[in-house]
Formats: structure tokens, C-alpha cells, sequence
């Protein structure tokens, strides 16, 4: 894996944000600045960033409920993110859209969705964009283990497999979709496995390992750029949090949170960069800072924006029809 | 001027804004070499290549979805879909995801795409393939809702809904496509909310959409032999809606039936009927009259099916109960 210190160094300090985002989003939710619903990346940053860091920056992501992590990893600003989960007006959405409908097509993020699944057939439709204009441009689709029951999961790669489009398929198995265990909710414990039937490389990985998501990923974006068609790779990981802040998570065996919260990717990363010495412990602590001080900036960003005006309302479904106010 | 068939004219408004624009491309289910279910994209596929008329396997979901993702990446795809009926294997594309995402996201995407939706009765097609779901679409805000009754009407409607930024709903009564007109190739795109007097009259307003306008105008001949002059109103897109032609009309005739095809309850001829209500109460002297499909699913048996849909001669029952 040809990665350069400084490459490493970057794909830390995105974990760290998105790790120091979600932390805060958590609190912030529970102390009622936070309306409606959160669903937070903590413990699955790695993926994200793995994958996100094999991309360039005008190539597309499809992104989930769970997005925070996705929209970090592809360089969506934390000032504006935090704004949009305060419902304010500078937010990314001008407060309109919320937690799960972050988007910034500058970046090439496609959006956050509130429906499990949706992001599968507008990642294919983003890919047949980027091979028809010939732009060279990969999209990655994430999606979690829950969604891969939904027909779209099987539509859009059967779709984009036969039209051999670039786009990589990112499974975040968590092991549950919202209460419901894998082993409920599906007979297999790959979903890789169902690469089989689209013929097309389905690749099982660590998905707390940065740098085996890396490497998966860098193979499969290469794939797709070079026109060979999609890939499936399959993350194994896990949420540290319930489904959504409030969730009580009953449904997890104790031993079983145990066992994953010792494979926390964050520890496994900081554990990388000091024994092979790409940064001293004193880098370290003021990389920390610096991510720390960003986040706390972007709250009071967020706190200080001013709530939408009533009239915003009525703006923004059409490019051209501003509808009445009652 | 050039006389067409429904079908031909648009096909060759799709064949314009391809020919002028390559990120114009068109896909659904056998609409390639085979051409489409109708036979609509008769030899597009010919002049266009695999690449811009693209067959897409049974999955109406990814179809709209793929539009969806096109759309806001730099193309202006059209997607077909064989029924109406199938809008609903792929609701959520157009309705959670293609309706909604310019708003959720803050006005900061744009998602110029057609989705083209086959829909209505009278060719025995039965209950899964002969809906009329027009009120559905018309009720999703972030939809624009097209629905022409001639070719000339369906080609500047088109091209219009090509060039509009945002998702069209275009839709294609079945019967109409043979349905011949004279079109003028050149003329400009038809602006979306403007109405069109079919036939002019000062007794009644007969409002229509669709195949309906024709029964409407049918109505009209019979009802102008017995001396009543009924204007015949199509709205041609059901939203943007053009409220002030349709009251234009009102303030002239002071009486009024719509006709559509769909399904009484909940129809759009109610939403109609409610603006009437709303903002042309003055202008009326009797009731609002909706002349609609009956409540059930469409039958198959031809004898049912024509019992079914409205016909001439029922707007001209209703016209005449205001007589």
C-alpha cells in the first residue's frame, strides 16, 4: 500500500472530526439543541474515511441516514453540517432538510437519505452520468447491511453491472438494522456474497481497519475508473450508538458490545501512527486540538446562526415557482 | 405544419432536443431497437446508438432513480415507464427522492428530467394498466405535471419539459396516440400554467384534461344542436395550473363541469372544482359539476370498460342538469 505519511496523517485527523462531530452531535441531542432525529457514525469512521480517502474530489457519494461520517470523509464543512442539524439558516439545507438530507453537490456529495436503500439507484444514475460524459468520475454508494433486503439494493447493481458503471457498492455492516440482528434479517453472513449473482468482485473487509478499507477501496475506485464496472465491498463493523440517539439498544448482547468497542478504530489508527513513528505524541495531541477547537467552532457557529425566515418556506422546491404562504 | 399522430409528435420532440443537445438521452424498458412498449421510440435507437436510447432491465425504481442521479449530475435524461400504474414499483424515486431533494438540500441542486408516464383506459388493459394517477403526482410538491390532449400541444409541452430544470411528470393518454394534428416543428416550447381554449362558448365551461378533452368537444357538438354554446377549457398541465384562463372562462359562461378520466374520489377534478370554489364563487350560478370515472378499479371486459369512462355523453347529462 503506497500511503504517505502525510496521506496517513490526513485520513486520522478525518476520522478524529467525524469521531469529535458525532460525540458532540450526541450530547447536543440530548441536551434538546438537536431537533428531531440523529443517527450517528460513531464507531464505523473508518469506513468512510478508507473509502472517501480513495476518491478524488469531484467524484460522487450517495450517503445514508446515518451520513455525518460519509459527508466529513468527503470534505462536507463541519461549521455548515451543524448549522443544518440546528435547523438554522446557514446550515447546508438553509435548515430545510436536516440530519439526513445533507448534501453538497459542489463536493460531490449526493446527499444524506431518510429512506433505506434510496441512495443505491441514485449512485447508478450518478454513475451512468460520469461514464456517458466520460468524466472519469467514480461514485461510492454506502448503505448498511439493513438496506441490502430492499429491491433497490438489487436493481441498482444488477443495473449497474450490466451497463458496467463506476460505482462501488460500500456496505457498512453494523450487524443490525435498526433492532433486527444480521442473523435475522438475512441466511447469509457475507453480503458480499451476493456479488455472485450480479457477476461482480464482492470483497469482505475489516471495516475498523482504516487501511484495509483503503486498500479495498483504492482496488475497487481503480476498477471502476477504469471502466471494468462495480464493486461490493462488504465492511465489518459497528455502531457504538443505538440506531438513532435513544435508542435504548437493548437488543445487543452486553459481551457482544464489548467485544467490538475493543476493535474501535480510532485507538487502532492513534495505535498505528505512534508505533511506526509518523507523528510524535505531541503532533498527536495538537492534531486533537485542532479537531476539538474546529468542532466547538462549529457549534458556536451553529448557535449563533440566525433560525430560517417564515417566508424560506415557500423557496427552493421549484428553480422557478415560488408557491403562496397560507 | 406537418400533420402527426400523438405518438410522432413526441417522438420527434424528443428527436429535436436530442439532435441539439447530447446530454438529452432517453431510457426505460424495451424502448431501444425494439422501441418502446407503444412503439413511441420507433427508431430512435437507430439514429441515437445504444448509448442515448438505453433498453433498461424490469426495475421502474432504479429507471426513475437513475434519472434522479443523472439529473443531478449534468444530463437531462427522459425516463419511460411502459403504465402509470408501474410509478408505483418506483413511488419513492419520484416521490421521497426526485420531488423532494432540490428542497431538502436547500435549493443548491437542480434536476432537470422527464419521467414519461403512459396512463388511462380503452384498450382493455384492466386494472394494473389503465389508471388515470394523475392527482397522485399533482399532490407531490416538487412536481410539475403535464398532461396534453393533441400533438401539437404534446410537442411544445415537451420540449418545454426537456428544457424545464425541474422533474416533469409527462403524461400520455394510451388512445391518444393515434390521435393525428397538425404540428408546427418550429415553434416554440409551450409555457408550463397556460390554458387553452378548445372551443370557444358562452354558456358553459366544460373543463378537461387529457383524452376527456375530446369527449368534451364531442359533448359540445351535440350540446350546440340542442343551442347551448359550451367552452371547452384544457388546462395542459395540471400544475403549474392556469387558475386565471379557467376563471377567464368562468366569468363568461358562469357555469361549469370537469371531465377527467380518473377515479372520482380524491380525483384532480376535485382539486379543480375547490379552486373553483375558492376563488370563482362569485362567478357562479349553479353547481360545480365533476363528470369522472366511477369509483372502481378499471374493469376489463370491454362492455364494463366503456362503461367505465366518461363519455361525450355523459358531460352532456351533467351540462344539461344546469339547464
Amino acid at each position: 500500500m503506497d500511503l504517505t505519511n502525510e496521506k496517513i496523517v490526513e485520513m486520522y485527523k478525518v476520522m478524529k472530526r467525524i469521531r469529535e462531530f458525532e460525540t458532540n452531535a450526541s450530547r447536543l441531542f440530548a441536551e434538546g439543541s438537536i431537533p428531531g432525529f440523529v443517527h450517528l457514525y460513531l464507531g464505523e469512521e473508518a469506513v468512510a474515511t478508507g473509502v472517501c480517502s480513495s476518491m478524488n474530489e469531484d467524484d460522487y457519494i450517495t450517503s445514508t441516514h446515518r451520513g455525518h461520517g460519509h459527508i466529513i470523509a468527503k470534505g462536507g464543512e463541519t461549521k455548515y453540517m451543524m448549522a443544518e442539524l440546528f435547523g438554522k439558516e446557514t446550515g447546508y439545507c438553509k435548515g430545510k432538510g436536516g440530519s439526513m438530507h445533507i448534501a453538497d453537490a459542489t463536493k460531490g456529495i449526493l446527499g444524506a437519505n431518510g429512506i433505506v436503500g434510496a441512495g443505491h439507484n441514485i449512485a447508478v444514475g450518478a454513475g451512468l452520468s460520469a461514464k456517458y460524459r466520460e468524466s472519469g468520475q467514480v461514485v461510492a454508494c454506502f448503505f448498511g447491511d439493513g438496506s441490502t433486503n430492499q429491491g433497490t439494493f438489487h436493481e441498482s447493481i444488477n443495473l449497474a453491472s450490466i451497463w458496467k458503471l463506476p460505482v462501488v457498492f460500500v456496505c457498512e455492516n453494523n450487524l443490525y438494522g435498526i433492532s433486527m440482528s444480521q442473523a435475522r434479517h438475512q441466511a447469509i453472513q457475507d453480503v458480499a456474497d451476493r456479488a455472485v449473482a450480479y457477476n461482480i468482485p464482492g470483497i469482505v473487509v475489516d471495516g475498523n481497519d482504516i487501511f484495509a478499507v483503503y486498500e479495498a477501496a483504492t482496488e475497487a475506485v481503480a476498477r471502476a475508473r477504469s471502466g471494468q464496472g462495480p464493486t461490493l465491498i462488504e465492511c465489518k463493523t459497528y455502531r457504538h450508538k443505538g440506531h438513532f440517539e435513544g435508542d435504548p439498544t437493548t437488543y445487543r448482547p452486553s459481551d457482544e458490545v464489548q467485544e467490538w468497542m475493543a476493535k474501535d478504530p480510532l485507538p487502532r489508527a492513534v495505535a498505528y501512527l505512534m508505533d511506526n513513528e509518523i507523528i510524535s505524541e505531541e503532533e498527536l495531541r495538537k492534531i486533537d486540538a485542532e479537531i476539538v477547537k474546529e468542532i466547538e467552532e462549529a457549534i458556536k457557529f451553529a448557535e449563533d446562526s440566525p433560525v430560517p425566515s417564515l417566508e424560506s418556506i415557500v423557496q427552493d422546491i421549484y428553480t422557478d415557482i415560488v408557491e403562496e404562504v397560507r | 405544419m406537418k400533420t402527426m399522430s400523438m405518438m410522432e409528435a413526441i417522438r420527434e420532440a424528443m428527436n429535436k432536443r436530442m439532435r441539439e443537445d447530447k446530454n438529452v438521452l432517453l431510457f426505460g424498458e424495451d424502448v431501444g431497437a425494439f422501441g418502446g412498449c407503444f412503439g413511441v421510440s420507433a427508431g430512435m435507437f437507430d439514429e441515437f446508438g445504444p448509448e442515448r436510447v438505453r433498453d433498461t432491465p424490469i426495475s421502474e425504481g432504479v429507471i426513475i432513480g437513475t434519472a434522479v442521479g443523472a439529473a443531478a449530475t449534468g444530463l437531462r435524461p427522459i425516463a419511460e415507464l411502459m403504465f402509470i400504474d408501474f410509478a408505483t414499483v418506483g413511488a419513492d424515486q419520484l416521490v421521497n427522492q426526485a420531488a423532494k431533494m432540490r428542497y431538502m438540500f436547500g435549493g443548491k441542486i437542480t434536476l432537470p428530467m422527464v419521467v414519461r408516464l403512459p396512463l388511462g383506459a380503452g384498450i382493455s388493459a384492466a386494472a394494473q394498466h389503465s389508471q388515470s394517477l394523475e392527482a397522485w403526482m399533482a399532490h407531490i410538491p416538487g412536481l410539475k405535471v403535464v398532461y396534453p390532449s393533441t400533438p401539437a400541444d404534446a410537442y411544445g409541452l415537451l420540449l418545454q419539459s426537456i428544457d424545464d430544470e425541474n422533474p416533469v411528470i409527462f403524461l400520455e393518454h394510451k388512445v391518444l396516440y393515434g390521435a393525428s394534428g397538425e404540428v408546427d416543428e418550429n415553434m416554440a416550447p409551450i409555457r408550463f400554467g397556460v390554458g387553452d381554449v378548445k372551443r370557444e362558448g358562452s354558456d358553459v365551461t366544460i373543463v378537461a384534461t387529457g383524452k376527456m378533452v375530446h369527449e368534451a368537444l364531442a359533448a359540445a357538438e351535440k350540446l350546440s344542436e340542442e343551442g347551448i354554446e359550451a367552452e371547452v377549457f384544457d388546462p395542459r398541465t395540471l400544475y403549474p395550473f392556469d387558475k386565471e384562463g379557467l376563471l377567464k372562462s368562468l366569468e363568461k359562461t358562469n357555469k361549469v363541469v370537469i371531465a377527467t378520466e380518473e377515479n372520482k374520489r380524491g380525483s384532480f377534478a376535485g382539486e379543480i372544482s375547490a379552486i373553483i370554489a375558492e376563488d370563482g364563487f362569485d362567478y357562479l350560478d349553479g353547481p360545480v359539476l365533476r363528470v369522472c370515472a366511477m369509483n372502481t378499479p378499471v374493469p376489463f371486459s370491454p362492455v364494463l370498460e366503456q362503461y367505465y369512462i366518461p363519455s361525450a355523453d355523459d358531460i352532456v347529462k351533467a351540462v344539461k342538469k344546469m339547464f
